[in-house]
């Protein structure tokens, strides 16, 4: 499969994502300058890494949304094509309107670098097909505006339509404010979009996906995008037990 | 033309920095400070003179750039 990583001036994860699904999954993959209006090459799925685009200026992602790619970001999306958002991905993702809700500064007001654990819950969508209901993976996030925020119809819409992918949790997998790292609405760490297409999570899988790394419960996510496209049936039981190996 | 914007978080939505403003002024002594809440203000000159096109124009700015409407809320002054 061949992937595309969207560079945006302010990316910082673009390289750990292109290492990722290059080195670690071998697939194909292209880095895209934010200045593209047009995919050149037929891609499997499209990945919004993480970083500062635009310095961060005005809200975070607002600016990055306007940026040409994004027609194309857009266009992939909307055709039912594989888009996943890593953290300011997450936040371009919400700014362009692809995700519902939007990111406020986090409730402590701090950068937060640190492992924390997620809960999946769906397991019933392209990137987590690697996983089981109710896994607890443990994943590093990194930002400062993480603090989703949704209008309680929103929120109960996507609690509803399974649109909720994972909720930050404790080791145990339960669902704690104590465990909230940043205020979160719902203890939400990702959404996808109703037609499960479209992703965005505001922890760091890439930065989890091999084992001299220390962690490799990132790669389950990464790996679930393989096994979407029927050509790579099969591929998920593969990955899934690497991944149990790995551990 | 100048417009001055204001973009403010919305009623209801919790506004961390306000209320970490509001603290400190409160522990300088301003014990009547009641709430506080931050915002953006943006000074924008215009090469236009036609005031009712500033205006839908402001409008579109905000609803589309200026003002993420999900969570927060916008005003301007022309002059």
């Amino acid at each position: 499969m061949r992937f595309a990583v969207i560079v945006f001036p302010g990316s910082n994860c673009d390289h750990d994502c292109y290492h990722a699904m290059k080195h670690i999954l071998g697939q194909e993959v292209d880095f895209i300058w934010h200045k593209e209006g047009l995919f050149q090459k037929k891609y499997d799925g499209v990945i919004i890494p993480g970083g500062f685009s635009y310095g961060d200026y005005l809200r975070t992602g607002a600016i990055a949304r306007f940026s040409p790619v994004m027609k194309a970001v857009d266009g992939f999306a909307k055709g039912g094509g594989l888009v996943i958002g890593i953290c300011n991905g997450f936040q371009i993702l919400l700014e362009a309107g692809l995700l519902p809700g939007a990111m406020l500064r986090n409730e402590s007001l701090k950068f937060i670098c640190k492992d924390v654990y997620v809960k999946v819950i769906n397991e019933q969508t392209p990137f987590t097909r690697c996983c089981n209901r109710g896994d607890v993976l443990r994943i590093p996030i990194a930002h400062a505006e993480g603090n989703y925020f949704a209008d309680e119809d929103t929120l109960a819409r996507l609690e509803d339509n399974g649109q909720v992918v994972f909720k930050y949790c404790d080791k145990d997998g339960k669902i704690t404010s104590e465990a909230n790292p940043n205020g979160s609405a719902h203890n939400i760490a990702g959404i996808c979009n109703e037609t499960r297409n479209v992703f965005g999570m505001m922890p760091h899988p890439e930065r989890c996906a091999e084992a001299i790394l220390g962690n490799t419960d990132g790669k389950n996510i990464l790996a679930s995008m393989l096994s979407h496209s029927a050509i790579f049936t099969g591929a998920c039981s593969i990955r899934y037990t690497d991944y149990k190996q790995d551990r | 033309m100048n417009a001055k914007v204001f973009v403010t978080l919305k009623k209801g939505v919790l506004d961390p920095q306000g209320k970490a403003v509001q603290h400190s002024l409160g522990s300088l002594g301003y014990g009547n400070v009641q709430d506080v809440r931050l915002g953006k203000y943006v000074e924008i000159k215009l090469d236009e003179t036609d005031k009712a096109k500033v205006d839908s124009q402001l409008k579109e700015m905000c609803e589309k750039l200026l003002a993420n409407t999900v969570i927060e809320d916008y005003h301007y002054v022309i002059e």
